[in-house]
């Protein structure tokens, strides 16, 4: 049943030929028999998950089943859940237990689904190896067989090595800069990151609020387009989730591509990327040409920018964000504090981890006075830029493609000893969130024994069309299909 | 673009963090880096560029001004570090 997507579980359920109970138990078992080896889970709930299995199966008796009625699952550790510790993967909210659920938590959980834990993840979301969380570095399912660990790619790296290593069949995620795309291309899942404002942050512990949003992990696009189906929406706890109907994700995804117009932006395919890499990526368009698509070489001029300016925006609102942790209210606080400066000063060094003071000591450089202009606010006006070269470039194609990654899932412990080389690792995601537009990683084959993956932008709200582009692909390549060895 | 320690120590007590003297030079050589990489924003272009603070350029949505929360002062405070009597307990401020 491991193998099974979320679609065909949900349907085995529905046909009786297995209860929420057994299946439950059966992925709680896979996780305590192997997740050891991939440090995935910060919290797995074993007993919440098979009491939430027994009313699933309760429901379904009583004939108000759904699709998710019942189907495991799990959340990042970012978003919070009700009586279940929410760590963000940091030693500040290692003991923190909150005393509300995200609306995204909320929404799975009136779909019946079942919950059984809290995936691993980058400190504060801020990392794209999983390796600055404060339970441990993840070890990604792929790439192990002579004996090295790689990385599974960050930040949401416990959501993909989960799904990667057949743990659960699906997982929420967060992408601020390339967080779910990344992962999920360095495990060889699915993932897409919504268009910012699609799916509500209220409880979602905040990064980068202007850049923050949450999205959906699993092995199919068609798995994907039933997360979003739950996640999507406005929510008046969020005054900016956006106030749009959301469609049916599923109802589209048979719309045959015959003459989809693909653009794929030159400056993606610059010398920043492998000749193996830029291979199984052009190989992945020809595909989508042999569906009908129309390919042409459009140009996003900015992309060039899109990291200097990131490395001002998220670490400016980080540096605002995670002000609120003081000692005082929840979270962390330091043995014996001699005064109220020596609590919070103490607090956050000993709370917060080496890569999460980095960000918060530059944002905090960039906000400061005889800065804001020349850094802030300079970096707002060439996202403006990075927008309109999107704009434009939607003007004559429906979708862009593009590689997700510089390079595959590289060996833990390779790109920790500077910043700037790890964050040269977003290089082709970071755009997408400061336009706020959606985009996906698609599994379009391997390099060196590891997957890789194909980025898919859209339009604004075109998410449809996405999941659409990317479950086409799927009825015909069978890279998504493939298990670690 | 180099940092100095000056600045860096200025930025901690500005963000409420503690650093020990040791980890300064390894955070001059970190932060160069960022800002050096971040200086590449001052070759582009942005004469009569408008910011752009928020990808949909929304408007903040007002709601009616109704009581919409319950008081759950008991359940906020039990995972707070120290308490007492509905409030929250720090530090001593004023002598």
């Amino acid at each position: 049943m491991h193998n099974k997507s979320v679609a065909e579980l949900a349907r085995e359920l529905e046909s009786g030929k297995i209860s929420s109970v057994e299946l439950t138990r059966e992925f709680l078992d896979r996780i305590k028999a192997e997740d050891s080896q991939y440090n995935s889970f910060i919290t797995v709930t074993e007993d919440q998950a098979m009491a939430d299995a027994k009313a699933a199966d309760e429901q379904r008796a009583a004939g108000k089943a759904g699709v998710w009625t019942g189907v495991p699952f799990a959340h990042k550790d970012i978003f919070c859940t009700n009586g279940i510790a929410t760590t963000c993967g940091s030693r500040m909210l290692a003991n923190f237990v909150p005393p509300y659920d995200a609306t995204v938590t909320a929404n799975f959980r009136a779909a019946g689904a079942v919950c059984l834990g809290k995936t691993n993840m980058d400190e504060f979301a801020m990392g794209s190896s999983n390796e600055s969380s404060y339970f441990g570095p993840v070890t990604n399912p792929w790439g192990r067989s002579n004996g090295e660990k790689r990385v599974p790619g960050g930040s949401s790296g416990g959501s993909a090595a989960a799904i990667a290593a057949r743990l659960i069949p699906a997982a929420t995620a967060t992408d601020t800069g390339g967080s779910i795309r990344q992962p999920a291309a360095l495990c060889g899942i699915t993932g897409l990151k919504p268009t910012y404002g699609r799916v509500s942050r209220f409880g979602m512990i905040a990064f980068a609020s202007s850049l923050d949003q949450g999205g959906t992990m699993a092995r199919t696009a068609e798995d994907n387009a039933l997360m979003l189906n739950v996640m999507a929406g406005v929510d008046p706890q969020d005054s900016t989730s956006a106030d749009r109907s959301v469609p049916d994700y599923t109802a589209t995804l048979n719309e045959p591509l015959k003459g989809l117009r693909v653009g794929l932006p030159k400056e993606y395919f610059s010398d920043q990327l492998s000749p193996a890499m830029e291979q199984q990526v052009r190989n992945a368009v020809k595909e989508y040409e042999k569906l009908g698509a129309i390919v042409k070489e459009v140009s996003l001029p900015h992309a060039n920018l899109a990291i200097a300016a990131y490395y001002v925006i998220a670490p400016a609102e980080a540096s605002a964000n995670l002000s609120r942790f003081d000692g005082v209210r929840y979270g962390y606080r330091c043995e014996n504090p001699q005064d109220l400066n020596d609590m919070y000063t103490r607090t956050r060094a000993e709370g917060f981890g080496g890569e999460v003071k980095r960000r918060i000591l530059v944002g905090t450089y960039a906000l400061s006075a005889g800065y804001f202009d020349a850094y802030y606010l300079k970096a707002q006006k060439v996202r403006r830029l990075i927008q309109q070269d999107f704009i434009n470039a939607f003007k004559d194609v429906d979708v862009l493609m593009s590689p997700v990654s510089p390079s595959p899932a590289f060996v833990q412990g390779e790109k920790t000893s500077d910043p700037v080389t790890m964050y040269l690792e977003d290089i082709f995601t970071i755009a997408v969130n400061l336009a706020g537009v959606p985009a996906m990683s698609v599994p379009a084959g391997f390099v060196d024994g590891l997957p890789i993956g194909l980025q898919i932008i859209g339009n604004y709200f075109d998410e449809a069309r996405l999941l659409n582009a990317a479950h086409q692909f799927q009825q015909v390549t069978d890279w998504h299909q493939k298990l670690p060895q | 673009m180099t940092i100095s320690r000056e600045d860096i120590e200025k930025v901690a007590v500005l963000a409420r963090i503690r650093l020990d003297e040791e980890q300064i030079p390894a955070l001059e050589k970190d932060l160069g880096n960022i800002l050096s990489l971040v200086d590449q924003l001052s070759a582009a272009d942005t004469d009569n560029v408008e910011p752009l603070a928020h990808p949909l350029d929304a408007v903040q949505r007002l709601r009616a001004d109704e009581v919409t929360e319950s008081n759950q002062r008991e359940a906020f405070q039990a995972i707070a570090p120290a308490t007492e009597n509905g409030l929250y307990l720090v530090p001593r401020v004023i002598e």
